[in-house]
C-alpha cells in the first residue's frame, strides 16, 4: 500500500477515534448529567447544573487533556527521533523538571501575578521549562558542528536531577499546606481554573505542531545518523536545532497547563510504532492524535474510578506506563 | 519483474561528472592535527576508483569532504565548477550518494522504506513518493538484488542484505557520483565478494561514477580502474590501477613488504603480503 493511503487510512482511523472520545468523554462522569438540560437554552444558566458541569467542570479538563496529551506524545516522537534513543522521553531533557521548578517557586513563594486570566503557577511553569531549554540548549551547541546528541542527553539527565533537588529542597522550606498543594501539582492535573490556561497555551502548541509538520521525513533520516541524514540532504544542524525546540516549547505549554505528567511520551509513540511501523510521517501525526485520545481517557478513569475521590491523572499514567516500560525493555533485550 | 527493470537501464543516458579537489585540508578541531593535508584531486568521470591507506590515513574524511558533509578547513571541492560549499544539502544530494560502511537505525523500516528514503532530495517539503519515484526505488532494489527483502525489516537482514540495501538507496538518489566508505569492512568473504561484485557491475551497466575506500587490497585491484593512494592524510598516488600498485607502493603505504602478481584466471593483479618492515 502506498504511502499517501497509509496516511489517510492511519490518520484518518485515529481522528474518528480522537474525535469520538472527545465527544463522548464531557458526557461522562461521576454526576449522570442529561445532554438534553445541557444544551437546553430556555433553562437560565444559574439554574442549568447540568449545564455548569458540562461546560465548567468537565469541558475545559477534556480539552487541557487533549492539548497536554497530543503535545507531549508528539514531543516525544520527536525527541526519540532525534537523539536517536526509543526509551527518551518529552521529560528526558530537563525541561520538564525545569517548568516543575518554575510551578515550586510560584507556589511555595505564593506569587500572585497573572496575566490575560492566566495564573502565576502556569506562567512561572512555562518560564522554568524555557530556561532549562536554553540551559541545556547552551551546553549541547557549545560543540563545534551541531547538536550533540551524547551532550543533550547528559545534559538533560544532569539537569533533571539537578532540579528536582531544588524542587525538593523548595518542598522542605515551603509549610504544610504549601507543600502539600506543590505535591499535588507534581502529580499531573488537568484540573485546570476554566479556559483561560487553555487559550494562552494554544498559540504555543500551534506553533510546536506547526514545526513538527514540516520534520517527519527528517525524522525518518536522521534515525540513521546525522551524517547518513546529511548525505541524504539534511541540514542536519538547522533540523535538529527546529526539533530539539518545537518539542521543548510543547513540552513547557504541556507541563505549564498539566503538570509533569509521565509515560504519555513514551507509552503513545510506541503503541503507535507496534501497530502501523516506524515511518514518521505516519507516526508522528497518529501519535498526536492518539495522545489526545489517551489522556483524555485516562483522565476519564481518574475521575470515575474511585468517585467521588479523584486519582491524580498522573498517577493513572504511571500506573499504566510503568509497566508497560518495562515490558518494552525486556522486549527489547 | 526485477530482470525486465534491469533492461530498461540505459547506460547512455548518463550524464558526465566533473568532481575535484583543490588543495583541500580539514581538521576536525581547531588545533587538532590536519586528518587530511593539501590534497588535490580529480575523479575521473565514469571511473570506479578505489582509495586506499592504513588506519587514520584520512579515507573516510575525504570521502567526508567529497560529499560535503564536512566543509574543508582550506581549499575547495567543486562538483561541475561549483564549489561544493556553496550549494544547499539538499543539492548537493540529488548528485552525490553516500554508502557509510555500517548503517543503523534507531527505529524498525522495511528494506523499501530505507530505500525510498533516498528519494529525499527529490521530494517537496509536503510531497509523498510518486509512482516514478517508487519505480526508481524498485528499480534500485532489482538491480542490487534486494527486491525478494523489500517488505522485510532492515534489522532482521543479513549483513551483506543490509549493505545491498543501503547501496540500493544511494542509488535511489539517482546520483551521478556515488562514495563509498569501506562498504565490505563487515563482512564476511561471501559478502565481500558479492558487493564488489555489484559495484563493479553497476559502475559498468549503470555509468555510476564511484568512488570506494577500502583496506582489501585485492579488491580494489579487482573491481577499481584507478587508485588514490593517501598516507597521513596526504595522497602519496594517484593513477590507473595496474601502474600505481606496485610492491615499492604498498610498503609506502603500509610498511608491508608484498609480493603484487597478476592473477592467472582473473587477469588482475593480487597482493600477498610478506612482513612487516620500519617505516
Amino acid at each position: 500500500m502506498n504511502i499517501r493511503r497509509r496516511l489517510l487510512l492511519v490518520v484518518g482511523a485515529f481522528t474518528i477515534f480522537t474525535g469520538a472520545v472527545m465527544v463522548w468523554a464531557p458526557t461522562v462522569g461521576s454526576t449522570d448529567i442529561s445532554l438534553a438540560r445541557t444544551f437546553d437554552r430556555s433553562i437560565p444558566w444559574e439554574s442549568n447544573v447540568d449545564a455548569q458541569i458540562f461546560f465548567v467542570a468537565r469541558l475545559p479538563r477534556v480539552l487541557a487533556g487533549a492539548m497536554v496529551g497530543a503535545a507531549l506524545a508528539a514531543a516525544g516522537v520527536v525527541l526519540q527521533a532525534l537523539l536517536r534513543n526509543p526509551l527518551a522521553t518529552p521529560f528526558t531533557l530537563g525541561v520538564s523538571a525545569g517548568g516543575s521548578l518554575g510551578a515550586m517557586l510560584a507556589v511555595t513563594m505564593n506569587l500572585e501575578f497573572g496575566l490575560l486570566g492566566v495564573t502565576s503557577i502556569p506562567l512561572a511553569s512555562f518560564a522554568g521549562s524555557l530556561i532549562a531549554t536554553a540551559i541545556v540548549y547552551a551546553l549541547a551547541a557549545s560543540q563545534r558542528r551541531g547538536l550533540s546528541t551524547s551532550v543533550l542527553l547528559l545534559a538533560g539527565v544532569t539537569l533533571n536531577s539537578f532540579f528536582s533537588a531544588l524542587i525538593l529542597f523548595v518542598q522542605y522550606l515551603a509549610d504544610f499546606t504549601e507543600a502539600l498543594r506543590a505535591i499535588r501539582w507534581m502529580m499531573g492535573g488537568l484540573d485546570v481554573a476554566g479556559y483561560a490556561p487553555i487559550v494562552a497555551a494554544l498559540p504555543f502548541l500551534l506553533l510546536a505542531l506547526a514545526a513538527f509538520a514540516v520534520l517527519p521525513r527528517t525524522l525518518n533520516l536522521l534515525s540513521a545518523g546525522t551524517e547518513a541524514a546529511a548525505a541524504k540532504g539534511i541540514n542536519v544542524v538547522s533540523a535538529q536545532r527546529l526539533a530539539f525546540f518545537s518539542a521543548s516549547l510543547a513540552t513547557g505549554a504541556a507541563v505549564s497547563l498539566g503538570g509533569p505528567i509521565g509515560f504519555i511520551g513514551i507509552i503513545v509513540p510506541h503503541l503507535v510504532r507496534l501497530l502501523i511501523g516506524a515511518d514518521h510521517r505516519i507516526v508522528l501525526p497518529a501519535s498526536t492524535l492518539f495522545g489526545a485520545s489517551f489522556l483524555v481517557l485516562c483522565d476519564l478513569a481518574a475521575r470515575t474510578l474511585m468517585a467521588p475521590l479523584e486519582i491524580p491523572v498522573g498517577v493513572v499514567t504511571a500506573l499504566i506506563g510503568g509497566p508497560f516500560f518495562l515490558w518494552l525493555l525486556v522486549k527489547r533485550s | 519483474m526485477g530482470q525486465s527493470l534491469q533492461v530498461r537501464e540505459t547506460p547512455g543516458r548518463r550524464i558526465s561528472l566533473s568532481l575535484s579537489a583543490e588543495n583541500v585540508s580539514f581538521r576536525y578541531a581547531p588545533g587538532s592535527p590536519l586528518v587530511v593535508d593539501q590534497v588535490s584531486l580529480r575523479l575521473t568521470d565514469g571511473a570506479l576508483t578505489g582509495i586506499l591507506g592504513p588506519n587514520g590515513s584520512g579515507k573516510t574524511t575525504l570521502l567526508r569532504l567529497l560529499s560535503g558533509t564536512r566543509r574543508p578547513t582550506a581549499g575547495r571541492v567543486l562538483l561541475d565548477d561549483r564549489v561544493l560549499d556553496r550549494m544547499s544539502r539538499r543539492e548537493v544530494a540529488q548528485h552525490i550518494a553516500v554508502v557509510p560502511q555500517e548503517t543503523e537505525l534507531a527505529f524498525e523500516y522495511s528494506a523499501i522504506e530505507i530505500v525510498l528514503m533516498g528519494r529525499h532530495p527529490h521530494l517537496g517539503l509536503f510531497t509523498v513518493e510518486g509512482p516514478a519515484d517508487i519505480e526508481i526505488a524498485q528499480q534500485a532494489m532489482a538491480s542490487t538484488g534486494t527486491a525478494p527483502v523489500a517488505d522485510r525489516l532492515f534489522h532482521q537482514l543479513s549483513g551483506g542484505e543490509k549493505q545491498r540495501v543501503v547501496i540500493a538507496a544511494a542509488l535511489a538518489q539517482s546520483p551521478r557520483l556515488l562514495l563509498l566508505d569501506e562498504p565490505t569492512a563487515s563482512l564476511d568473504l561471501g559478502y565481500q565478494l558479492e558487493v564488489s561484485t555489484l559495484l563493479k557491475g553497476l559502475n559498468r551497466d549503470r555509468g555510476v561514477t564511484m568512488a570506494v575506500s577500502t583496506h582489501d587490497l585485492n579488491l580494489a585491484a579487482a573491481i577499481c580502474r584507478e587508485l588514490i593512494l593517501m598516507r597521513d592524510g596526504r595522497v602519496i598516488a594517484t593513477g590507473a590501477t595496474n601502474d600505481v600498485l606496485t610492491p615499492d607502493n604498498v610498503r609506502r603505504l603500509y610498511d608491508v613488504e608484498a609480493d603484487v602478481h597478476v592473477h592467472a584466471e582473473t587477469g588482475h593483479l593480487t597482493v600477498v603480503p610478506m612482513r612487516r618492515v620500519p617505516r
